[in-house]
């Protein structure tokens, strides 16, 4: 019996179901059609959209932010009087000491008359007003200078000093004559003293590297204030962050994925998880605030506690990305472990374990790299502190002792009046971006390139 | 291979490796194995046929207790290996899986290097006391599992680049690296083309001079073609068990008959 030798039928072609040709569309195909291409044209119009807001969100924060980076400088040769600064001449630096910024002022104020004298600038302002266009963090760049190289008193040093904050937004473009009608920290005149200082090639405008390295400043000296120091800070929470949510998640989803029982108990756990990363930011940060600082008294501000913290809201993100490349890794390879005699724990660490590694990994990544962005946590538990130290002497204190972090640096630039702070908080956040982003990169390249081994 | 040379076969009585006794198994509610009796020799290819879903997979399965790790899974009646109940709480299950080694049905070698894949097992057994009698038990491994000369020379090269055949004569390596006294295969051909699946038939016919071996297949002719014994599951139960040759030609019971001829399945 086969079913080949049919001979075909004789007469008229039977009718079709579909329409008289295939050359023809019926109307239901182009119905169809239509409601495709409608489709396709909501979807990419989404995609504009979207590409849309990241553009000009780049271009935003690129154009406000890009300023911060480059800060006013006046170049002055500063004759470090020895009568002024070590009466005794002994070079004794507890001598040197002594001496307050408020001695370094006429010295600086002397260095700025010589500077116009030689240039042979003419104007009408006093010595005291041609210094003010220096920024008050002058007098104590200078000090330090002093300080850590007593043997340069006598001699004439070449100093590049901060140049007060509307002088910089002077140069920036943010301040015009209009714009200080009624400001008493700069006045017309002192513009135009700027003005024949730039042309003589003393004010410029260069890369700011104290921006990105220093400490945070005070209210009257934006121009001095950096990212450094909560950076810093920064670094010590995501310490603390990685060293327990890893292992913590880790072992948490190794061993609900692989040898818990399941019932109704792992079941309420795995909800619970899952709805803990749901949970709003803010909310470990007041558990962390009545945890770790009311009732285990952890000193306030600390990037251990901030970390305790992010650590919180961090684990159940690392659990859920560790369960599920725990779970994209074939059972077949487990059977084959189990098969040859291997224990469970010998399947999962020998075999398991490193083939979901690549995803752990990238999971980790981003659950750190949420953390660093994460704001609301730690204006709760006091992470916002004024820090205009340099950096920690040890471990010890970088984790005990009082910082800021990022996000919440950005948040008090933010908050503060004078714009040349605003400017700040969107330098500051071109740094966090370029951490944030070069972390998801990381991640992303970390999971092509181990992807899909077996 | 003319599958009616079965009939000519002939069938040595050897002694009883594994004994099972009123096998009930049961996942949750659904009575998976009713009431298994069978008797599996040593030195002997067992053949387990049947339609899918009857039930010979889940029972292969408890011959290792494979079946512990699905949780709703449990299986009462005795299974004695040597005499001694493998379901038996003083016994660790991973101690009898070195005993009784599996090869499954998709090949799964590790995603590490020939050598590993092979090694690994007596690695964890502690069967090597060092290097060279690593190499050596790898050596005579590959070569049981009729793969040596084709990967001698990239023994450090990953296993999961060989070819699927190559691949499942490998983890044929690797099962009897660990000197099991008995092999379950789970339809070791199915994922196989037929030259791959001629050259597995080979290599289990070798293997019966060594070990018990107990097959799954849903290829009649490969039941035939390799094994002494057949034992037919229907429904979760053991419809027939005897010589090959008497249940290819002579089936005592209609069930048996109707799938032989392709009336059921």
């Amino acid at each position: 019996m086969t079913d080949h030798n049919q001979t075909p039928a004789e007469g008229d072609a039977p009718k079709r179901k579909h329409g008289a040709s295939l050359l023809q569309l019926t109307d239901r195909t182009k119905r169809r059609n239509a409601a495709e291409t409608r489709f396709k044209a909501y979807g990419i119009a989404a995609i504009g959209v979207g590409l849309l807001m990241l553009v000009v969100l780049v271009t935003t924060i690129v154009g406000k932010g890009l300023g911060a980076f480059q800060q006013t400088f006046v170049t002055l040769e500063v004759a470090l009087l020895e009568d002024k600064l070590d009466k005794n001449g002994n070079r004794d630096i507890e001598d040197i000491k002594k001496v307050t910024t408020f001695g370094y002022a006429p010295i600086i104020r002397a260095a700025m008359e010589t500077k116009v004298e030689t240039l042979g600038i003419e104007s009408a302002l006093k010595g005291k007003d041609m210094a003010d266009i220096l920024s008050k963090d002058a007098a104590a760049t200078l000090r330090e200078y002093v300080i850590a190289n007593p043997d340069q008193i006598g001699q004439t040093v070449e100093f590049a000093f901060l140049a007060q904050s509307r002088v910089d937004g002077y140069l920036k473009g943010r301040v015009t004559r209009e714009s200080i009608a009624n400001d008493k920290n700069i006045s017309a005149e002192q513009l135009d003293f700027v003005d024949q200082l730039i042309e003589a090639g003393t004010v410029k405008k260069t890369f700011n590297l104290a921006f990105i390295l220093g400490a945070d400043a005070s209210d009257a000296r934006p121009e001095a204030a950096g990212m450094g120091v909560s950076m810093l800070g920064s670094l010590f929470m995501m310490l603390v962050v990685l060293a327990l949510a890893l292992p913590i998640g880790v072992a948490a989803s190794i061993y609900l994925e692989e040898f818990a029982p399941q019932n109704w108990l792992t079941d309420i756990i795995e909800v619970n998880i899952s709805n803990l990363a749901a949970v709003p930011s803010i909310v470990f940060g007041i558990l962390g605030l009545a945890v770790f600082i009311n009732y285990m008294h952890l000193p306030t501000s600390a990037p251990l506690v901030g970390g305790l913290v992010l650590t919180l809201m961090t684990l159940p993100t690392i659990i859920i990305s560790t369960r599920a490349s725990l779970k994209a890794v074939p059972p077949s390879i487990r059977d084959a472990a189990l098969g040859v005699g291997a224990s469970k724990m010998q399947s999962v660490f020998h075999h398991v374990l490193p083939l979901a590694a690549p995803g752990i990994l990238t999971g980790t990544i981003i659950g750190l790299a949420q953390a660093l962005g994460e704001t609301a946590p730690l204006l709760l538990i006091g992470m916002v502190g004024f820090i205009a130290s340099n950096a920690p002497d040890s471990i010890a204190s970088g984790l005990l002792s009082p910082n800021s972090a990022m996000p919440a640096q950005i948040y008090e630039w933010a908050k503060r009046a004078d714009p040349a702070f605003y400017e700040r908080a969107w330098g500051g956040i071109i740094i966090l971006l370029i951490f944030l982003v070069t972390m998801n990169t990381l991640a992303v390249i970390l999971r092509r390139r181990f992807e899909r081994r077996w | 291979m003319n599958d009616m040379t079965v009939v000519e076969k002939t069938v040595e009585t050897q002694r009883t490796k594994i004994a099972a006794r009123n096998v009930n198994v049961y996942y949750g509610d659904s009575h998976a194995i009713k009431d298994v009796n069978v008797e599996i020799e040593d030195k002997t290819v067992t053949a387990f046929i049947g339609p899918s879903g009857c039930g010979k997979s889940t029972f292969l399965r408890c011959l290792n207790r494979m079946n512990d790790t699905i949780g709703t899974c449990r299986v009462t009646g005795d299974i004695l290996l040597e005499g001694e109940d493998i379901y038996d709480k003083r016994v660790d299950p991973v101690q009898l899986r070195a005993q009784v080694g599996m090869v499954f049905q998709k090949p799964n070698p590790f995603p590490k290097s020939i050598y590993d894949n092979v090694a690994y097992g007596p690695r964890i057994h502690g069967l090597a006391k060092n290097k060279a009698e690593l190499d050596e038990i790898v050596e005579k491994s590959l070569r049981r599992g009729a793969i040596w000369n084709e990967v001698k020379d990239r023994l450090h090269s990953p296993g999961t680049g060989l070819s699927g055949g190559q691949q499942q004569r490998l983890c044929i390596a690797r099962a009897v690296a660990t000197e099991p006294e008995v092999l379950l295969m789970d339809e070791p051909c199915s994922a196989l083309d037929p030259i791959a699946t001629a050259q597995v038939e080979e290599l289990i016919d070798e293997l019966r001079e060594n070990y018990s071996v107990v097959i799954v297949t849903h290829s009649m002719q490969q039941a035939a073609r390799v094994s002494q014994k057949t034992a037919f599951f229907h429904l979760g139960n053991l419809v027939e068990f005897g010589p090959t040759g008497q249940i290819f030609t002579n089936p005592e019971d209609p069930r048996t008959e109707s799938y032989i001829t392709g009336r059921i399945g």
